[in-house]
């Protein structure tokens, strides 16, 4: 019998009772095709691959990484909570010493759900990475981890989770928000005054394929890595760069996502999107699966697989090739950026709307991060929805300085509740949510 | 009036039920070199004085093809295996000849590229040239469409016997597993035919004319022309002898410990509301796992003739025997002397028992019935903690859905049921260690036998509906039909049932003892962009082992 070099837990929980609605992408048969295959193939025989039940995730978990408006229980369902839960025993795997590796094959995903929570965003209402991460470092302790996301839509919500953070270096590829949902990820997004470089975003044209990407993989990624020394690289592994994807225009493969899988050699792995249900998905999460391993994916292929058809145009090559350049001169020179940018300043606002697309809600949000040269810096969130529901909402974070956080108590407790819905206090020192109302 | 005789490795036990009631039992050491000769010398004495045309039926439960597979003395095979694109294949060769072919189906069934003939020919000579007469033949997604394996069966029927076919022998989805089983299926096709036909032969000059089955790992029988196509069925039955066995004398809704204690292994299983518990898949013979459906039963080092000793102070016992023990002239201490010493048991010398609990009393300070009892207790002790273990295994099961992960059933057993030759002794010392009441039956010791009598025939089928394709498929017993684009889970539901129902009858079931029951159904819907282009099925129904009747007479002690 086959015997895996590394030894992979697998959360694999397709929510074979739940949907979105009956004929939208994210449903219930989502993951059945790849249940089948994985079946099929005796993936669950094989040596040192140990398939685990998710945890539920709890508010907690969640009050860690988000504002839900007005609560968790408005927000998340129990899919949800199963969901991110997932991610986290995913996680306790490896943290735990059982596996080498994990990949939680979940759903519903969770890359586009950001700070705060109104509503459902491509899918997405609580980020179950962000969610993993945050639980992972409440309970072993602070690291610097890598998140590199490999779904072809850029990761908002991730980015905005991670941006002041510069212990969570952010790299997403994504094809380019010129031309697909949600319209963000562009290269001068780069993190706030606390983080700025760490956050990256490498916006691809439409059909890219396996060239590209690995090209993008070789020449940009491995060497930030190499230079960020990460203790842990978690992949936030989207499907929908395939090129049955029905949602985008790339030119991926499911051979093409094992070998990135197998260069990039992530601990943990996180499924998020990817709607080719038939034609990608039980190919490319078995070629994950068995990279992760340490197995042979060489057989691994789509049934009407042709490498004419899917051949990178030299414009993209070329294109890509630059853009790489550029992006890697920008996180050589984050430095000077960085200094640039905060020169003199005592705090950097952003104001932006938000869009909730599942949901059809605007938000209108103000972001104030303070520069401090201590630490990242306490930051608020004043936002508001076109459904009402205004907050004030404060981060305390991880490495806040005693000025920071008293700065942050201050405002919770002077905040005044007469205009607001909701006024919420995350201090992430102390690991405490507080939140109070009218 | 019942035969039931279970052929162990051991000893054959066979016994005579009349309507629930025990006439007569035997048992003789197992000759190995002559299996027939060991059935015939268990069976005379016990049906002594009965009237052939009074026995209805007899059952056997036997090892015949799994020590064909132990001393490796099955028949060389040929493999035609379709691998298809996804995992390397070369840890599936397990035959004589493994030939890996062309052609791919995919998991909806449909066919991406075709067999390739000339192939199929080419592997018929290298079999021939290599005197191999019984194949296989196996493609990955096989029961989503048998087509392919149909296909190249026909271009081999007339020159090779047997050839499996992966989509008979389950309608798991397990492509390495089917390749496992329908190799063993063709590799101990011919020891068993020769078994079964004397058999036929030997009843036949006593003038028994009744229907026999032959029990499965799954707790349940098969005529005998079933098993002889199928005889991979056949293999490891023995811990489903004995689970059935326990059944017959204690009937419960309530979830539970079976324990079949031995000589040199305990045997573990578990009642989940009274029924006993499935492997997901199947049974694993020797390293390969298959699709063999099999009751759940895990077996420990540990019985009444384990090597019992000291190590830096520490008491061990087992996994090792290493001959009788030491009140039978054995080589050194065992749970059994303890037994002698204590005085629970009278057989062989005390005096030598007592000598054996000596080697152990001494270097751990204690008097003689003090380590004696530690024994027992160790033993006991050792049980509850491998039963812990599996319990927390089995209770963390992958699951697949919101409700099973909120409100999936987990075993919590209430009661231990010990059979086998200690079981008596440590039924006091289980329930101490076990903190819940320990039973063990009046003929705890003819246990096996009985529940082969008494099984009950099982089948289990798979529909599979795809009506977007309008195509429904039943791989195991090789039913592929057009159906309506209007098909419901409902219509598939009944037709499932009736179909069970005609194989079990096929099977040797009388009209009496079919009880189909589904035991998985789900329905997805098939969307193509933004419609729904038709709905995907998947049912699952089985007759869940069971008995013909319990032994009303003869109830726990
Ligand atoms: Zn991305
Ligand atoms: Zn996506
Ligand atoms: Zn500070």
């Amino acid at each position: 019998m086959l015997k895996a070099k590394n030894r992979l837990g697998l959360v694999f929980f397709p929510a074979f009772d739940w949907a979105i609605s009956p004929t939208h992408p994210e449903r219930e048969e989502r993951l059945l095709y790849t249940q089948d295959q994985i079946f099929e193939e005796g993936i669950n025989d094989i040596e040192g691959i140990k398939f685990y039940n998710p945890n539920i995730a709890s508010n907690k978990d969640i009050e860690r990484v988000h504002f839900c408006v007005p609560s968790v229980e408005d927000r998340a369902t129990t899919s949800h909570m199963i969901s991110a839960g997932g991610a986290i025993k995913a996680a306790e795997a490896v943290m735990e010493g059982e596996a080498d590796k994990a990949f939680a094959l979940v759903r519903p995903p969770g890359h586009h759900a950001q700070r705060v929570v109104y509503g459902d965003r491509g899918f997405c209402i609580i980020n179950i990475e962000a969610i993993m991460l945050e639980n992972l470092r409440a309970r072993y302790g602070h690291r610097r981890v890598a998140i590199i996301d490999t779904d072809c839509h850029h990761g908002d919500g991730t980015q905005d989770i991670y941006w002041n953070d510069r212990d969570t270096l952010f790299i997403s590829f994504h094809q380019d928000g010129r031309t697909l949902y949600p319209g963000t990820g562009f290269i001068d997004e780069f993190g706030g005054p606390g983080a700025i470089g760490y956050n990256i975003n490498v916006p691809l044209p439409p059909g890219t394929g396996q060239e590209g990407f690995l090209y993008v993989l070789d020449n940009l990624v491995l060497p930030i890595l190499d230079e960020y020394k990460p203790e842990l690289i978690v992949n936030s592994a989207g499907q929908d760069n395939h090129y049955t994807d029905p949602l985008t225009n790339m030119n991926f493969t499911a051979w093409g996502y094992a070998e990135l899988n197998h260069r990039l050699n992530p601990d943990i792995a996180v499924l998020e999107g990817g709607y080719s249900i038939e034609g990608a998905l039980p190919y490319v999460n078995l070629g994950i699966i068995l990279a992760m391993a340490g197995l042979d994916y060489s057989h691994v292929r789509e049934p009407d697989y042709d490498p004419a058809k899917l051949k990178q145009p030299q414009k993209i090559t070329e294109y890509i090739k630059e853009l790489c350049e550029t992006i890697y001169k920008r996180w050589r020179n984050k430095e000077s950026i960085a200094q640039e940018i905060i020169k003199g300043k005592e705090e950097i606002i952003r104001k932006r709307n938000v869009y909730y697309d599942t949901d059809g809600i605007m938000e209108y949000q103000t972001q104030r991060f303070k520069v401090c040269n201590k630490c990242s810096g306490v930051n608020m969130i004043e936002s508001t929805s076109d459904r009402g529901m205004p907050i004030f909402a404060v981060t305390i974070p991880q490495d806040a300085c005693p000025s920071c956080i008293d700065e942050g108590y201050k405002m919770y407790k002077e905040a005044d509740a007469q205009n607001y819905f909701r006024i919420y206090l995350q201090d992430r020192k102390n690991d405490i949510f507080f939140k109070r109302h009218l | 009036m019942i035969i039931g005789l279970d052929m162990g490795g051991t000893h054959v036990d066979a016994v005579l039920i009349d309507h629930g009631k025990i006439i007569k039992t035997s048992k003789i050491p197992t000759e190995p070199n002559n299996l027939l000769e060991s059935v015939w010398k268990t069976l005379k004495p016990l049906i002594a004085g009965v009237k052939p045309d009074e026995i209805e039926r007899v059952i056997l439960s036997t090892t015949i093809c799994t020590n064909a597979i132990v001393e490796e003395k099955t028949a060389p095979v040929g493999m035609i295996i379709e691998s298809g694109p996804g995992l390397p294949c070369d840890f599936l060769a397990c035959g004589q000849e493994n030939i890996f072919t062309e052609g791919y189906i995919d998991h909806r069934g449909r066919e991406v590229s075709p067999i390739n003939p000339a192939e199929i020919n080419r592997a018929s000579n290298a079999f021939k040239n290599k005197n191999i007469s019984a194949c296989a033949v196996v493609g990955k997604f096989s029961v989503r469409n048998p087509d392919h394996e149909i296909k190249i069966y026909d271009m081999l029927k007339n020159d090779f016997s047997p050839v499996t076919l992966g989509h008979t022998v389950s309608g798991k989805l397990n492509f390495p597993r089917r390749v496992f089983t329908s190799y063993f299926n063709s590799a101990v096709y011919s020891t068993f035919s020769r078994f079964s036909n004397s058999i036929v032969d030997a009843l036949k000059r006593e003038k028994i004319n009744a229907k026999l089955y032959v029990l499965k790992a799954d707790g349940g029988t098969m005529g005998l022309e079933s098993a002889e196509k199928f005889p991979v069925n056949t293999i490891l039955s023995g811990p489903a002898a004995s689970i059935m066995g326990g059944q017959a004398f204690f009937n419960t809704s309530k979830d539970g410990v079976f324990l079949d204690i031995g000589g040199t292994t305990t045997d573990i299983a578990f009642l989940a509301d009274g029924v006993p518990l499935f492997e997901p898949l199947g049974i694993k013979i020797g390293e390969y796992p298959t699709l063999v459906r099999a009751l759940y039963s895990v077996s420990m080092g540990l019985g009444g003739d384990s090597e019992v000793r000291v190590e830096n102070g520490i008491l061990h016992i087992g996994p090792y025997r290493k001959g009788s023990p030491m009140a039978l002239g054995g080589p050194c201490p065992t749970p059994t002397d303890a037994m002698i010493a204590q005085g629970l048991l009278d057989i062989g010398s005390k005096e030598k028992a007592v000598d054996a609990m000596k080697d152990i009393a001494g270097p751990l300070d204690l008097n003689i019935q003090e380590a004696a009892s530690l024994v027992l207790q160790t033993m006991a002790n050792m049980i509850k903690e491998k039963v812990d273990k599996l319990l927390f295994e089995i209770n963390s099961h992958p699951v697949y859905t919101v409700k099973e992960l909120l409100y999936g059933k987990k075993i919590n057993p209430e009661f231990v049921q010990a059979i086998g030759g200690p079981a008596k002794i440590l039924a006091p010392i289980l329930e101490n260690s076990f903190k819940i009441p320990c039973f063990y039956p009046k003929f705890y010791e003819a246990a096996n036998a009985v529940g082969a009598a008494l099984a009950k025939t099982t089948a289990e089928i798979t529909v599979f509906v795809d009506t977007a394709q309008g195509t429904l498929l039943v791989p195991e017993i090789g039913l592929c039909k057009k159906i309506e684009r209007n098909y419901t889970l409902e219509d598939a539901k009944l037709l499932a049932v009736e179909l069970l129902s005609k194989q079990l009858s096929i099977l040797g079931a009388e009209a009496g003892e079919i009880q189909p029951e589904i035991v998985e159904e789900s329905v997805f819907n098939i969307v193509r962009g933004f419609y729904t282009s038709g709905k995907n099925m998947r049912i699952r129904v089985q007759a869940k082992p069971g008995l013909l009747y319990e032994m009303w007479g003869d109830k726990d002690a």
